[in-house]
């Protein structure tokens, strides 16, 4: 990339020589109750970043095991014998911290951050209700109301509607196919549903918690064995079962009145990050739709203009990964957006993408990965989530090698077997009495009512924010 | 108190008028490059509402050098990100990238800054992106835009405070390529714009980069900024609306504050303020009115109407929000709000409070800054609304010399005379 290439009257500046990724220091420690931490250095600011993940998994399908779940993660922070909420809040905000608490279908994670010289006292409280959260009673009604609350917004949000409806459609009865709690679950439960919860699963075997700041090493893995090295090693974890394999059929399409967008998902087979194919299937999925400057995206958004942020991912859980594609497209252009959104899956699958498009998308998932690299809070996340697959940071590593070398035959490969339209399962969520005979020219439809008393709740978000943390007027990237 | 931001940072102006800022930190192999134009929602025409978001779309269709779609592709195509966003009182384009593509990004945003290429069939497009982007963040979903397009107009009078930056339907159908010629001749000056990049650079060689890219982008003044100023209110303003799609019913008020910009030292107590009474389990009004007395299911707390305190000019306001549960009473909410802001004006603030508060905002301070592209984002606008591109450095310090009294003294001016307020009439929801 030395020459320079002539775009118009002017020419484009040629890139420098590509930046190396340097993974950062970092230091491990398996403790004795089986908790293993994960310290990274990183002291481009004085603050630490905190994660604690706990295994959160579940064997069968158990809409009352969600619902306790989803609780007692809100509740974990409501009390401790010597320690009320607002003591434990102010405890940590003293050093400039805070500590939440979410659930999904794989884990429990305990998130915070706080002043570097304030890591002691935020993992000694975070110890504290690891050992002694006491759900009050009182704080557990609160609790439950809020809760209560947020479903009855959730039922209303589109994105949680066509969530729970792709879920259903994508898991039927494995433990995924419903993730997010019922009013009807969450309405009795009492401060010993959640004591016992917690008893039989907040434990330290196949825990990790991942520092990451301004620290040295060692001396944070000292701080972290004080202050949780006591922690009950007790209990067992429960293995979630590999997820069923997508059955295509016809396009689900769930009623919501008078709708003025429709929420197009579809869902395609992918693979896990340390599958031989995952590299190219990531490059796949970029030229095919997995940023801006994609087939997908340039279609349907800056030709036709029937979107504002289309995207398309893998997401990967414990029991599988799925490649999962989101638009919210104008009621009036549902099956024109979806028929585009066919097209663009057949023709990556069918005819292989040029060279420009694809080192394009090499570039870009090269650059992402050094950009991921550079703030605590991204390092935090990453790490959290690779070691929940028992990969490291230096993951990042082989990840960068084989992305540079995935050749055109395999990305073209790959996107043959995972992206081709026939493998998928589609769901739309809409107005069904002005796109369902539309949709019909395409596929054979089944519709379903809007899923009601299963909504899909946001995880509570770091800083308690607002209840609509409110946002600038965003501009191109929607996503 | 915590070490402040020490990382050095340079200034300067190109012969057009161009301001620059870079600020050099080599601790990670990226950049983050922000161009931040004077003119935002505040500054549109009558019959134009949502024209600067609209606009901004339009600067990413094309330039003097590239096609549409060249812009995304280049900047992607460097491993990079980039995204522009409409403020009050600004309007800023950016990205990050590896610093390999420092050039690149420089060149791209100069390009642009000679003029975008505004055509018909771009600008039908973009107003159909837009319109799909107001139903998804306001028009499809409970709660749309509330309050921070909700309360504007029970708080202002006059157009530019008062009304929709994102746009109604109409106003963005009609608008025109020549408006959008126009828009950019006034405002999208050089004189108008700052350049900051902060991160994986060489000062001398940055600086050679951007007078390569920049010193050709012809000289236009900055137009004059009118003044938006308006009058406090002197008795209470009060409104309701119906959302059809929201569950529950939800409220939000606001009272003035002091200038952010000629005033700064009597506006952060407000800043404080808001933090006190709302960030978290500790703070005042989440004790009272979330956990013991169970009148609302969240509140918040913050200033100015997009969320972020030090990026805007007078006039702007301290907000709270509530959402309540299904039988909740917004008069209840009110009356017992006012009693805890009386509280903190009357005792003031625990042992502790203010420091533990102000400790907490620190760090979401310093965590922005570990960016660097919000770095970049905040020198260019503290640069252009302040001509203090370091008040970031600053503002730690700032805040923890905000004294006791100060806060009492801002307590006490949020009186139900001065304050406007919305309330959100549930229309059903589950749909």
């Amino acid at each position: 990339m030395t020459t320079e290439l002539l775009v118009g009257p002017r020419a484009l500046p040629a890139l420098e020589e590509n930046r190396p990724l340097v993974v950062p220091p970092s230091a491990e420690r398996t403790l004795g109750n089986g908790l293993t931490v994960i310290v990274i250095e990183r002291r481009s600011v004085p603050l630490v970043e905190v994660r604690l993940r706990i295994p959160f998994g579940r064997a069968q399908l158990d809409p009352g095991f969600v619902a306790r779940a989803m609780l007692m993660s809100q509740t974990l922070f409501s009390g401790t014998p010597t320690m009320s909420t607002v003591d434990i809040a102010a405890a940590l905000q003293s050093v400039g911290g805070a500590l939440h608490a979410g659930v999904d279908a794989d884990r429990l994670l305990i998130s915070g951050n706080g002043l570097a010289s304030g890591l002691e006292r935020i993992l000694s409280i975070l110890s504290d209700v690891l050992h002694g959260a006491s759900y009050p009673e009182g704080e557990v009604t609160t609790e439950r109301s809020r809760l209560l609350d947020r479903i009855r917004v959730a039922q209303s949000q589109p994105s949680h509607l066509v969530r729970v409806a792709l879920l259903r459609r994508m898991y039927g009865e494995h433990p995924y196919g419903m993730q997010s709690p019922a009013a009807v679950d969450v309405a009795p439960l009492r401060s010993p549903d959640l004591a016992d919860l917690h008893a039989s699963r907040v434990h330290p075997a196949g825990a990790v918690l991942v520092i990451v700041g301004d620290v040295h090493a060692w001396s944070a893995l000292d701080i972290a064995e004080v202050t949780l090295g006591g922690w009950d090693g007790s209990g067992g974890a429960q293995v979630t079962p590999p997820v069923p394999p997508l059955r295509p059929g016809p396009v689900v399409l769930a009623h919501r009145p008078e709708s003025v967008q429709s929420s197009i998902r579809l869902a395609l087979p992918a693979v896990g990050r340390t599958h031989p194919d995952h590299a190219a299937l990531h490059l796949a999925n970029l030229v095919f739709g997995g940023y801006f400057s994609s087939r997908w995206v340039e279609n349907i958004r800056e030709d036709k203009g029937y979107t504002y942020g289309p995207h398309s991912a893998v997401d990967h859980s414990v029991a599988g990964s799925s490649l999962i594609l989101s638009a919210e497209v104008a009621t009036n252009v549902t099956a024109a957006a979806l028929l585009e959104t066919y097209y663009e899956l057949g023709r990556i699958a069918t005819v292989a993408p040029n060279s420009e498009e694809l080192e394009q998308a090499r570039r870009y998932a090269l650059g992402s990965l050094l950009l991921g690299m550079s703030t605590q809070a991204s390092l935090a996340g990453l790490a959290t989530a690779y070691a929940a697959y028992g990969l490291r940071l230096d993951y990042l590593v082989e990840h960068t090698a084989r992305l540079a070398a995935a050749s055109s035959e395999e990305v073209a490969a790959a996107a043959a077997t995972y992206l081709a339209p026939a493998k998928a399962v589609t769901v739309v969520l809409g107005d069904a009495e002005r796109v369902a005979a539309s949709l019909s020219t395409l596929s054979t439809v089944e519709l379903v009512p809007a899923p009601v008393g299963t909504a899909a709740l946001d995880e509570p978000e770091q800083g308690t924010p607002p209840p609509s943390e409110p946002e600038p007027i965003r501009g191109p990237s929607g996503v | 108190m915590p070490s402040v931001e020490t990382r050095s940072w340079e200034r300067f102006a190109l012969p057009n008028g161009l301001r620059v800022v870079l600020a050099p930190d080599r601790s990670a192999p990226v950049v983050g490059v922000a161009v931040v134009y004077d003119v935002g929602i505040r500054s549109e025409p009558q019959g134009r509402t949502g024209f600067a978001h609209l606009f901004e779309h339009l600067m990413f269709q094309g330039s003097a050098n590239l096609e549409k779609l060249a812009h995304f592709r280049y900047v992607q195509g460097s491993g990079g990100q980039f995204n522009g966003s409409t403020h009050l009182d600004y309007t800023d384009y950016f990205e990050i990238l590896p610093s390999n593509a420092l050039e690149r990004a420089l060149f791209l945003e100069a390009d642009r800054m000679r003029g975008p290429r505004l055509t018909e069939e771009n600008l039908r497009n973009q107003v159909d992106v837009v319109k799909e982007e107001i139903r998804v963040n306001v028009l499809n979903r409970p709660y749309g835009a509330f309050p921070w397009l909700k309360l504007p107009p029970v708080l202002f009078d006059t157009f530019p405070n008062a009304h929709d930056g994102y746009g109604s339907f109409d106003d963005l159908e009609a608008a025109t390529v020549s408006d959008a010629a126009d828009f950019f001749e006034r405002y999208y000056a050089a004189g108008n714009a700052v350049l900051a990049v902060a991160g994986d650079l060489d000062v001398a060689q940055a600086t050679e980069f951007v007078q390569r890219h920049f010193s050709d982008v012809p000289a236009r003044p900055a137009p004059p900024r009118p003044d938006f100023a308006e009058p406090d209110l002197t008795a209470e303003r009060r409104t309701s609306y119906v959302d059809k799609l929201a569950p529950l019913p939800a409220l939000a008020a606001a009272w003035r504050v002091p200038d952010p910009l000629t005033d700064l030292a009597s506006y952060l107590p407000y800043v404080v303020l808001a933090e006190v009474l709302t960030d978290g389990d500790a703070s005042r009004l989440v004790r009272r009115l979330v956990l013991t007395d169970r009148i609302v299911t969240s509140i918040g707390g913050y200033v100015s109407f997009m969320g972020d305190a030090f990026d805007v000019r007078d006039p702007t306001a301290l907000l709270l929000e509530a959402r309540l549960p299904p039988d909740g009473s917004v008069d209840r909410v009110l009356a017992v709000t006012a009693e805890e802001i009386d509280r903190v004006a009357q005792d003031g603030l625990d042992e502790a409070e203010l420091t533990r508060t102000v400790a907490r905002m620190s760090t979401h301070l310093l965590r922005e800054a570990d960016t660097v592209l919000n770095r970049a984002l905040r020198h260019a606008v503290y640069e252009q609304q302040r001509a203090d591109p370091a008040l970031s450095h600053e503002l730690p310090r700032r805040l923890a010399e905000v004294s006791e009294d100060q806060v009492r003294a801002a307590a006490a001016r949020l009186s139900a005379n001065r304050r406007a307020v919305v309330e959100v009439v549930p229309g059903g929801g589950a749909r």
